[in-house]
């Protein structure tokens, strides 16, 4: 128990740190690789308390997809970033303020909340609701089931995503030679193909 | 020492303020605000995560993934809009964002 204690702490404090310098880094390549390392210590935090697969889905999705596409963007927008930087002062009090305020309303709701039914319960395999499963066989028995229209849902949010940044980001370059499919598959063979009888001796005079 | 809800709770709590901070804090840098909100997505699958374990509800982590696919689905449709629009503007300044005059 202590040993997963101080795991917690190491992996919960290495979270909030590399959160803070996400939004505190000068460069954005820089934010998005403490996103990055956000994300896998969230990761680990979720695995210390029995939810392995939404940590390996966190894994996947969100370091391999989500952060590779913030890096690929910050990359390839050729960006004055360190004029962007001006005015950070400007809007630390403000921003302070609203943080520090709503950080002390969540705290005090996280440590005025005493209606937890059933105790503590501890972390231990209580993750696949009280079924002698394993996690990803918990959720997916739910998922496919109760909330089989969420899912189809979610399928559906990620198609129209999908299709939305491909008509949004495609251009048709017009000096650019493309394939013409089309024009390929209607050449007939009277078009480009000529057959020239030609004389002994004296050669064809078409070219 | 039992690491309980709360601490989890904590966490989410502490995550979630830095990306409401950082949207204040990086006002002209829209890249920034975006990983904000991905920070704030992320605290909100903690919570989910966290009530889901400690209240034994598996019912928490399927929202979750619910809520993970829909920062996924936000994050790409987010980044084509502004690749599209630093294409055609040459910038993403946040303040230069005001050609539909609202």
């Amino acid at each position: 128990m202590i040993v997963q204690a101080v795991l917690f702490y190491i992996f919960a404090v290495v979270a909030v740190a590399s959160g803070a310098l996400v939004i505190s880094a000068r460069n954005p390549v820089h934010s998005v690789l403490f996103l990055i390392l956000s994300f896998f210590n969230v990761a680990a935090l979720f695995i210390l308390i029995g939810a392995e697969f939404l940590a390996m889905i966190l894994v996947i999705v969100y370091v391999g997809a989500v952060a590779v596409l913030f890096l690929f963007v910050v990359m390839m927008l050729n960006i004055d970033f360190l004029e962007m930087r001006s005015g950070f002062v400007r809007y630390l009090p403000v921003g302070a303020a609203v943080g520090a305020v709503l950080l002390a309303e969540l705290v005090f709701l996280v440590f005025g909340w005493s209606a937890l039914p059933g105790g503590p319960g501890g972390a231990t395999a209580s993750a696949t609701g009280g079924l002698a499963v394993t996690n990803t066989r918990a959720l997916g028995d739910i998922i496919y089931t109760r909330y089989l229209l969420g899912f189809q849902a979610a399928g559906l949010i990620l198609l129209v995503a999908m299709v939305g940044a491909i008509v949004l980001t495609l251009r048709h370059r017009e000096d650019v030679r493309r394939q013409s499919i089309s024009a390929q598959l209607a050449r007939a063979r009277s078009q480009s193909v000529d057959v020239v009888k030609v004389p002994l001796g004296t050669g064809s005079s078409r070219s | 020492m039992i690491i309980g809800i709360g601490h989890y709770l904590t966490v989410g709590a502490i995550l979630f303020t830095l990306g409401v901070f950082g949207i204040f804090l990086n006002r002209k840098n829209v890249i920034v605000m975006l990983m904000s909100i991905e920070l704030m997505l992320l605290a909100v699958s903690v919570n989910f995560v966290a009530f889901s374990v400690f209240l034994k509800n598996l019912i928490g982590q399927a929202f979750a993934m619910f809520v993970l696919t829909v920062a996924a689905a936000e994050a790409a449709i987010g980044l084509a809009i502004l690749v599209v629009y630093f294409r055609n503007r040459g910038t993403i300044r946040v303040e230069d964002i005001n050609m539909m005059k609202g």
